[in-house]
């Protein structure tokens, strides 16, 4: 069954990326002021939006541990950080791919770039720590009290560009009170968000699993151990 | 009750930090030192030094801080102690609380050392006016750097790569707070309002002061 889904999502989401990059790259004109480069939005904005909402999820999963104890939530949270680490890592880059066509240089020090970055060095530390402690509970509790802490400099980095004046342009999304965009160059971005969350569904699915069998393997070495 | 308790694992960590004197006069070395390499990093007499000179401060006292804090929990770890404070009728909450305002106290004192060599070094403008504005921001910031950092401080006391493992975790997770407490410093050197920085900052030491009380029986037991 768990197969069937992952195959399900894949097939779905490669259809739903192929359509999409059909529309992004030949149907779509260039943008009047950037011009050909403005495509990355259709990556940078999906892959941010994933690993922010990821981060919480990732919150609320974490929580979820500490209320119940079951170890479950914890995989599911990790694997959850994991998979948004990336798609943060890929937002990062695409971003900077597109300041130093627009803006002239790769980096610049505004609130949204840096508590963005800081949120990227939080979750990579929370992954450092998974790595540092053995005892799966204590691993557990620990992991879910940074990831707790994190997210609240993920709501930092969202709110950053209401918050300060930004160089980061403000928010152009309809859904979050933007509205900048041209009519039907709005759309794709949703598009390709559903294509990207099915895909980074399959990543958790694959990671889930992949720590259920690592804590199985644990539990069977510490009974060996104990012979 | 509660607040007796508090006062006492305080008042037991300033003692045995007054009779060792170990993280206070590595601290203030270190502090110096950091101020003494900063001003070869650029010219300490120019007039530049006003725009830069809050972030100058603010991270000479966190790699201070960092000192302070690292030996909060971890000097409790000989002869069991870590444990016997545990099992001891002290709350988690009252044991975390007691802690920080002891490293507080400590971090103030250092800041409070330093900050009149950082002006006398850089030439920093701050005279009666710029005190009293001065003196919220760094009890407001040290707050934040000592909150996490306690916390932390327990997070990391018993994982095997302790030294390694705090920096990482503990300086990202207190830049927001760091780069507010900045800003507002350089303000108020330079004799303008302080902004939007201050009520963040006031946000960000009541939002994880409470995350650090509600997490810190989690940490400690479990």
């Amino acid at each position: 069954m768990r197969e069937k889904i992952i195959i399900g999502l894949a097939a779905f989401s490669g259809a739903l990326l192929a359509w999409n990059m059909n529309t992004i790259f030949t149907a779509l004109p260039d943008e009047l002021n950037q011009g050909a480069i403005y495509r990355i939005i259709y990556f940078h904005v999906p892959a941010n939006i994933l690993g922010m909402l990821g981060f919480g999820l990732g919150m609320l999963l974490s929580i979820g541990y500490l209320v119940t104890k079951d170890l479950r939530y914890d995989a599911l949270a990790a694997s959850v950080t994991e998979v948004s680490l990336v798609f943060a890592s890929i937002g990062l880059a695409t971003g900077s791919i597109w300041a130093r066509i627009i803006w002239g240089v790769w980096w610049a020090w505004d609130y949204r770039l840096t508590s963005w970055l800081v949120c990227w060095l939080i979750f990579g530390g929370y992954l450092m720590l998974r790595r540092a402690i053995d005892e799966p509970n204590q691993r557990a509790r620990f992991a879910a009290v940074i990831s707790v802490l994190g997210s609240v400099n993920a709501y930092i980095s969202y709110m950053s560009i209401k918050w300060w004046t930004t160089q980061h342009p403000q928010p152009v999304l309809t859904i979050r009170d933007g509205g900048g965009m041209a009519p039907g160059m709005e759309a794709p971005i949703y598009w390709n968000l559903l294509a990207l969350a099915c895909f980074s569904a399959i990543l958790v699915m694959v990671r889930t699993r992949q720590e259920a069998i690592a804590n199985e393997i644990d539990t069977l070495r510490r009974m060996a151990h104990a012979q | 009750m509660f607040l007796r308790q508090v006062w006492t694992i305080a008042a037991k960590d300033l003692h045995s930090e007054l009779r060792t004197k170990e993280a206070w006069n590595a601290s203030i070395a270190f502090t110096i030192v950091i101020l003494l390499l900063f001003s070869f990093a650029f010219d300490p007499s120019s007039e530049q030094i006003r725009e830069f000179s809050g972030g100058l401060l603010w991270m000479t006292y966190a790699f201070a801080g960092a000192l302070v804090l690292n030996r909060s929990f971890a000097r409790e770890l000989q002869n069991d102690c870590l444990d016997a404070l545990i099992a001891s009728p002290v709350s988690s909450a009252a044991l975390f609380t007691g802690k920080a305002f002891a490293n507080f106290a400590l971090l103030f004192a250092v800041e409070a050392v330093s900050l009149p060599v950082f002006v006398l070094f850089y030439n920093v403008p701050l005279g009666p006016a710029q005190f009293g504005p001065m003196l919220l921001v760094m009890v407001l910031g040290t707050w934040a750097l000592t909150v996490i950092g306690t916390l932390f401080s327990a997070l990391t006391v018993n994982l095997r790569l302790r030294e390694l493992m705090l920096p990482t975790l503990v300086y990202p997770m207190m830049i927001p707070a760091l780069i507010s407490a900045m800003t507002i410093t350089t303000n108020v050197l330079a004799s303008n309002p302080a902004g939007f920085g201050l009520r963040f900052l006031v946000g960000f030491d009541i939002i994880f002061t409470m995350l650090a009380l509600v997490f810190v029986d989690t940490v400690l037991v479990g």
